[in-house]
C-alpha cells in the first residue's frame, strides 16, 4: 500500500519498506512493555506499529499530514512516540544504537541513583548487518557489556546494505561471534520463522531484565524489496530472492497455525479482511488530514524558546527580587 | 595510545597555564576572587546535588578528577554513578547521553576538548538539535555539552580550532561562551536547567584566571539568561563585541585605546546562539562604528554573522565599514611565533578599532 502510494505521489522522499522482515520485529516488540523503548533505523514503520502507534498516525506521518505521530515533521524515517516509548527513526545507521544505550543507561540509573526500584525496563536497538560495521556500534557493545545495560542489540541481516553485499563488506560476516568478544553472548537466529524469533527473544529480554547485562542476537532474514522504494534492485541474484521468497514469515506462519489446527482458514481470511480494512481506513484518514499550516514551521524548534533566562512574566528571572530564594527546580 | 598522547598534550598545557593563575583582573577589592575553574566546579556541585537527575560523563572526569581538573571533587562526592569515566568513544556516549536525555535525565557531557567532539557532531546535530523539532515536542533533549574550545597554547592544528560559528549556525542549538568566573557560573547553571540542548564553549586558558565574584553569584539559585549579551565596559566612539578569551584582550585594548582618547564599548556576548542583536544594534547605533573580535576560523565566523546583521538592522547607522578580526585563515601553527601571529592580539584590535575610527597610521597590516 505504500508502494502504490508512493508511486501515486501522495508520499515522497526516501521511503523504506519492511517486508519480509516482519517475524524479526513481531516477534521481539511484541514481548515487551508499554515502558519498554524500542530504536530502530530508517525501516521504522513496522517497528512503529508493532509498539502500538496507531496505523492512522503512521499512514498520516507518512503523508506529511499533521496528524501524523510527529505532525508531519519526521516523516518516514523518524517517527518517534514518547507514549509508546518509540525513540525513533534514525536516518544515519549506527545513530540508533548509542541512543538505545543511553535509554538503557537511563533505565539503570533510574533503579540504581535516583531509586525507582521497579523501574526494570529494557531496549530493543534495531539494526541491520551494513550498520555492524560501523565504529559506533562496537563502541556500545563495549558500554553496554561494561556497564551491564538492560539492552537487547537486534541485527536484522538481510544480507544486503543498499547494493553491498553483506559477504563483500565485512571481513567476518557472521555477526553473532561479535557479541562475545565484548563480553556478552550472540545468538544466531532463522529471522524468517517468527515462533523461533519468539523464543530468543524471550531468553534476551529476561536476561535484560533480571539485570544480566545485554545480548547480541543476529536474526537472519531477508527484504522482499528493494533498498527504499527509489532502488531499482538489479543486483540482487533474482534465485536468492525466489528462494527467500518461499520462506514468507506470513505464509509461513499461517501454515503453522492451521497444519496444528489454532486456527482455521476462514478465521485467517477473516483477520486478513479486517488488516485490509485498517489499511484503506488508515489511507483515507491520511488524504483527508489538513497539511501543517504555515505557522507550524517554526515550531518545536526548542522546549523552552526564550531561554531559561526569561520567566512566564516575560522579565528576566535575575531581576526579580524573589529569585535567590527557590530552589533549583524549574 | 590515543591516552597517552592526549594526557601528554595536557601535561605541556597545564604546565604553560600555570603562570596564569596569577593574573588578576580586579575591579573591586572588597569581592571574593574565584578561577573560572572553581566557578565551574561549584556550579556543577550545585547543580547536581540539587538535582539526582544531573550527571556528568566524559573522558578522565572521575577518578582523574577532570582533565583539566574541573570536575575535582565530583566523584567523591556523588559516586562512580553520577559522575562516569568513559572509554575514549566520543560518538558512543555522546549518544548514551542524547538517549538517557530523551527519557528526562540531564546529562553534563565533558568533551575533552571541542576538536574531539567532531568525533560525536553527528549527535549533537542529528540526535539532539533536531529532535525536538522532528518529534514535533515529544523529545525534548536537556543535555548540555561542555568543554574547552578554541586555542592553547602551542597544541598545534587538531587541538586548536573555534566551534562556535559551526555550532552557531544550527537551529535547535543554544550554544554559550563565557568569559570571567561570574559568567562561567551563572551560564553553566542556565545551561543545566535549560530543556533544551546546550552547547558550553569553555577556554583552557582562562581556567586558571581569577576574577571577582559577587555575593549574589554565590548563592546557588544564581542563574544568567540565555541570549542576553552584557556589556563589559561602556564607551561612546567604537564598539568591540567579543566572546570568551578575546574580552580579555578586548578590555586591554580598551585602555590602550582610552589613553588615546578613543572611548570603546567592550561588548561581552555570552550567547552566540541565540545572539543578542538588540543589544549590539543598540551599542552600534550609539557609537557608529563596530570591530567584532573572535578567535575562529574567518569565513562564516561568528564576526561575519554579527556584521550581517548590523547591515540588516542599523546600516543607516554605521559611520565606517564594520572591522573584523578573526584568526588567521590557517590551521593552527605549531612554532610559537606563527601560533602568535594566526591568533588576535591586544595590538591588532586596538589598529582594527583605530582603523573604524578613521585615525590609523597606514603600515603593512599583515593577516
Amino acid at each position: 500500500m505504500c508502494a502504490q502510494m508512493y508511486y501515486r505521489g501522495k508520499m515522497f522522499g526516501f521511503v523504506h519498506l519492511y517486508n519480509g522482515q516482519e517475524a524479526v520485529s513481531t516477534g521481539f516488540i511484541k514481548l515487551l512493555k508499554k515502558e519498554d523503548s524500542v530504536v530502530s533505523t530508517y525501516r521504522d514503520h513496522v517497528h512503529a506499529l508493532s509498539k502500538g502507534v496507531p496505523a492512522r498516525a503512521v499512514m498520516s506521518e507518512l503523508f506529511g499530514k499533521t496528524t501524523g505521530c510527529c505532525r508531519g515533521q519526521g516523516g518516514s524515517m523518524h517517527m518517534f512516540s514518547k507514549e509508546h516509548n518509540l525513540l525513533g527513526g534514525f536516518a544515519f545507521i549506527g545513530e540508533g544504537i548509542p541512543v538505545a544505550t543511553g535509554a538503557a543507561f537511563t533505565s539503570k540509573y533510574r533503579r540504581e541513583v535516583l531509586k525507582e526500584a521497579d523501574c526494570d525496563h529494557v531496549t530493543l536497538a534495531f539494526f541491520g548487518d551494513g550498520t555492524c560495521n560501523n565504529g559506533q556500534f562496537f563502541e556500545c557493545l563495549n558500554m553496554a557489556a561494561l556497564w551491564k545495560l538492560p539492552i537487547v542489540f537486534v541485527v536484522e541481516n538481510n544480507l544486503w546494505a543498499i547494493g553491498m553485499s553483506h559477504l563483500r563488506a565485512t571481513s567476518d560476516p557472521q555477526i553473532y561471534k561479535k557479541g562475545p568478544a565484548f563480553g556478552m553472548p550472540g545468538i544466531h537466529v532463522n529471522g524468517m520463522d517468527v515462533l523461533k524469533v519468539r523464543a530468543v527473544a524471550q531468553t534476551a529480554i529476561a536476561r535484560a531484565r533480571s539485570g544480566e547485562g545485554p545480548t547480541l542476537v543476529e536474526c537472519e532474514t531477508y527484504r522482499f524489496r528493494g533498498h527504499s522504494l527509489a532502488d531499482p534492485d538489479e543486483l540482487r541474484d533474482p534465485a536468492e530472492k525466489a528462494h527467500y521468497a518461499a520462506r514468507d514469515p506470513i505464509t509461513a506462519l499461517k501454515k503453522y497455525l492451521i497444519e496444528n489446527n489454532l486456527a482455521t482458514e476462514v478465521e485467517l481470511k477473516a483477520i486478513d479482511k479486517k488488516i485490509e480494512e485498517v489499511v484503506e481506513d488508515a489511507v483515507e484518514f491520511a488524504d483527508e488530514s489538513p497539511h501543517p499550516t504555515r505557522s507550524q514551521l517554526l515550531e518545536n524548534v526548542f522546549a523552552d524558546p526564550k531561554g531559561f533566562g526569561i520567566g512566564p512574566d516575560g522579565r528576566y528571572r535575575c531581576e526579580d527580587p524573589k529569585f535567590t530564594e527557590g530552589t533549583a527546580q524549574v | 595510545m590515543l591516552g597517552a598522547a592526549r594526557q601528554k598534550m595536557l601535561g605541556q598545557s597545564l604546565q604553560r597555564i600555570r603562570p596564569m593563575e596569577k593574573v588578576f583582573r580586579s575591579y573591586s577589592s572588597a569581592a571574593k576572587q574565584m578561577t573560572v575553574r572553581e566557578a565551574l566546579n561549584s556550579a556543577l556541585d550545585e547543580e547536581m546535588s540539587a538535582d539526582p537527575k544531573v550527571f556528568l560523563m566524559g573522558e578522565e572526569v572521575g577518578e582523574y578528577q577532570g582533565a583539566y581538573k574541573i570536575s575535582k571533587g565530583l566523584l567523591d562526592k556523588y559516586g562512580p554513578e553520577r559522575v562516569l569515566d568513559t572509554p575514549i568513544t566520543e560518538a558512543g556516549f555522546t549518544g548514551i547521553g542524547v538517549g538517557a536525555a530523551y527519557y528526562g535525565l540531564r546529562p553534563v557531557i565533558e568533551f575533552m576538548t571541542f576538536n574531539f567532539a567532531m568525533q560525536a557532531i553527528d549527535h549533537i546535530i542529528n540526535s539532539a538539535a533536531k529532535s525536538n523539532y522532528m518529534s514535533a515536542g515529544q523529545m525534548t533533549v536537556p543535555i548540555v555539552f561542555r568543554g574547552p574550545n578554541g586555542a592553547a597554547a602551542g597544541v598545534g592544528a587538531q587541538h586548536s580550532q573555534c566551534y562556535a560559528a559551526w555550532y552557531g549556525s544550527c537551529p535547535g542549538l543554544k550554544v554559550l561562551s563565557p568569559y570571567s568566573s561570574e559568567d562561567a557560573r551563572g551560564l553553566l547553571k542556565a545551561a543545566i536547567r535549560d530543556p533544551d540542548p546546550v552547547v558550553f564553549l569553555e577556554n583552557e586558558l582562562i581556567y586558571g584566571e581569577s576574577f571577582p565574584v559577587s555575593s549574589e553569584a554565590l548563592d546557588s539559585s544564581f542563574c544568567l539568561p540565555i541570549g542576553k549579551a552584557k556589556i563589559e565596559r561602556e564607551g561612546k566612539d567604537v564598539t568591540i563585541t567579543a566572546f570568551s578569551k578575546m574580552v580579555g584582550f578586548s578590555l586591554k585594548a580598551a585602555e590602550i585605546l582610552e589613553k588615546e582618547g578613543i572611548s570603546a564599548e567592550v561588548i561581552n556576548l555570552r550567547s552566540i546562539r541565540p545572539l543578542d542583536r538588540s543589544t549590539i544594534n543598540a551599542s552600534v547605533r550609539k557609537t557608529n562604528r563596530l570591530v567584532t573580535v573572535e578567535e575562529g576560523f574567518p569565513q562564516h565566523g561568528v564576526g561575519a554573522e554579527i556584521c550581517a546583521t548590523v547591515v540588516e538592522d542599523s546600516f543607516g547607522y554605521l559611520d565606517a565599514p564594520v572591522e573584523r578580526i578573526a584568526g588567521a585563515d590557517v590551521p593552527m601553527p605549531y612554532a610559537a611565533n606563527l601560533e602568535r601571529m594566526a591568533v588576535p592580539q591586544v595590538e591588532d584590535i586596538v589598529r582594527a578599532a583605530k582603523r573604524a575610527c578613521y585615525r590609523y597610521v597606514s603600515t603593512a597590516a599583515a593577516a
